[in-house]
């Protein structure tokens, strides 16, 4: 393996891994924090080495009393079912159809959100970044994956991984042009690196043209990348500002 | 420290290649399912802040850190701290058999299933009452001290001697850097705004700026 070639002459965990024979059925693992590239070891991994190790880890806590499966079942099903960006459509649809919520939001996003019950583990603590036509708001952390998992959920593995972590702050503009987001020279561009435990969500604007809908409606057009700020939100023609089909 | 996982600014990792939003799963393999939950549910034992939590998967080898998939990372910082603070031995970990249950008030804080929405709830919150008024207005001009520490630090390099301007105060939070280390200690956080020809040096990024939040101790008037 290529990397091994960084590494002190001290053996590590993961290089005995790389020592372990292929598996003779491959199985694509979940891409690395690194991103995905194309020279020359593969990610082919034996399937259930990690799959083991976890299944073993939760095994042993659960017979040493510190976990019960019933509430690991729990927290994936809220994750899974309950949590995720239709509730932060939900907040930025009533900022675009109510002016008052709207300034409100703005002035205290963690009270406003909270209104919608909204609210606890990574997202105590919330901003709100308006979009306008002279501002682009983005949202990255490149130390680790802060996200607002109340309005939001958990957060995709691009947002997690090294290519955005490292180019949001550096190269925006080209790091949107990669979503197909095209923002003018003109208009600024504030990136959010997540830092602290403030979290932070971006208001999109208000696509043109739907004026008299009413909050489902918009809500329809709020997607979850609009949101983290990198491509705009749907058009009402089900478009998105590029002309891409959505 | 001055670990891999600190990644603004650099170059190389190739294109971002997102999933389609609609096509993603919110988790791409069942362990991955199981990984995030026996996390998050050691997490609400009560036993290490999540800036330890993030520590310790930052202090793995750094060609590990970017092999790894997220949630493998996630695994390996849970071991660690379970090792580190003997709640787990290594033999256990190594074979899977317990040596014998964990103590009586650990056992005590375990996450139920009716618990968890009350858990999730409650979040963490970081807010501490202040003992004084911040050192820095709105408006300000400081600068992020260029000091390398060698512990846990939630300056990311890129800022690092840098100057910046305060846009906003978010109140008193305990500080990420200390806490890391078991130490609870609040400071005033602020929002800096940091020009990105100052960060860059360039002119052709276009307009634009990169906001930090950064601790009292991370900065300096300027």
């Amino acid at each position: 393996m290529s990397s091994n070639l960084w590494r002190s002459a001290a053996p590590s965990q993961s290089m005995d891994r790389s020592l372990k024979p292929m598996s003779e059925t491959t199985h694509k693992r979940p891409r690395p924090i690194g991103g995905s590239h194309d020279h020359s070891h593969d990610h082919t991994e034996p399937p259930s080495e990690i799959e083991l190790r976890v299944k073993a880890l939760e095994s042993l806590l659960v017979d040493k009393g510190l976990v019960d499966p019933a509430a690991l079942d729990a927290l994936i099903d809220t994750y899974e079912h309950k949590v995720g960006p239709q509730n932060g459509a939900k907040v930025v649809a009533r900022a675009w159809a109510d002016s008052a919520f709207k300034a409100a939001l703005i002035e205290d996003a963690t009270a406003a959100i909270a209104s919608f019950g909204y609210t606890g583990r990574q997202g105590k603590h919330m901003v709100v970044v308006e979009n306008s036509d002279t501002v682009h708001n983005l949202v990255v952390c490149t130390l680790c994956s802060c996200y607002p998992w109340p309005v939001l959920g958990l957060p995709p593995v691009w947002y997690k991984s090294a290519p955005y972590r490292s180019r949001a702050v550096s190269a925006p503009r080209a790091v949107l042009a990669e979503f197909g987001t095209t923002v003018g020279d003109d208009v600024e561009i504030r990136v959010w690196d997540s830092t602290s435990e403030m979290r932070y969500l971006v208001l999109p604007q208000q696509p043109a043209g739907t004026d008299n809908w009413n909050e489902d409606q918009l809500a329809a057009l709020v997607t979850r990348n609009s949101m983290i700020g990198v491509e705009l939100a749907r058009s009402p023609d089900g478009e998105n500002a590029d002309g891409v089909k959505s | 420290m001055n670990g891999v996982h600190d990644l603004g600014g650099m170059d190389g990792f190739g294109p971002i290649d997102a999933e389609p939003e609609s096509e993603e799963p919110l988790f791409h393999a069942p362990w991955e399912r199981r990984a995030f939950a026996v996390t998050l549910a050691m997490g609400a034992l009560g036993q290490w802040s999540i800036d330890s939590a993030r520590h310790a998967r930052e202090r793995q080898h750094p060609v590990d850190y970017l092999e790894n998939s997220y949630y493998e990372n996630w695994i390996v910082g849970l071991e660690t701290l379970l090792i580190e603070l003997g709640i787990v031995t290594s033999e256990e970990l190594a074979t899977g058999q317990a040596a014998g249950p964990a103590a009586e008030e650990l056992q005590a804080h375990k996450l139920t299933g009716e618990n968890v929405a009350a858990v999730l709830a409650i979040g963490s919150p970081t807010t501490m009452k202040g003992k004084k008024p911040p050192r820095f207005a709105v408006g300000g001009k400081v600068r992020a001290h260029p000091t390398h520490t060698i512990g846990h630090t939630r300056v990311p390099r890129y800022v690092r001697g840098r100057p910046g301007t305060i846009a906003g105060w978010h109140g008193v939070h305990i500080f990420a850097d200390m806490s890391a280390h078991g130490l609870k200690e609040g400071q005033d956080l602020y929002s800096v705004r940091f020009e990105a020809k100052a960060l860059w040096g360039v002119e052709d990024v276009g307009r634009g700026a990169v906001y930090v939040d950064l601790w009292d101790n991370h900065l300096e008037p300027a």
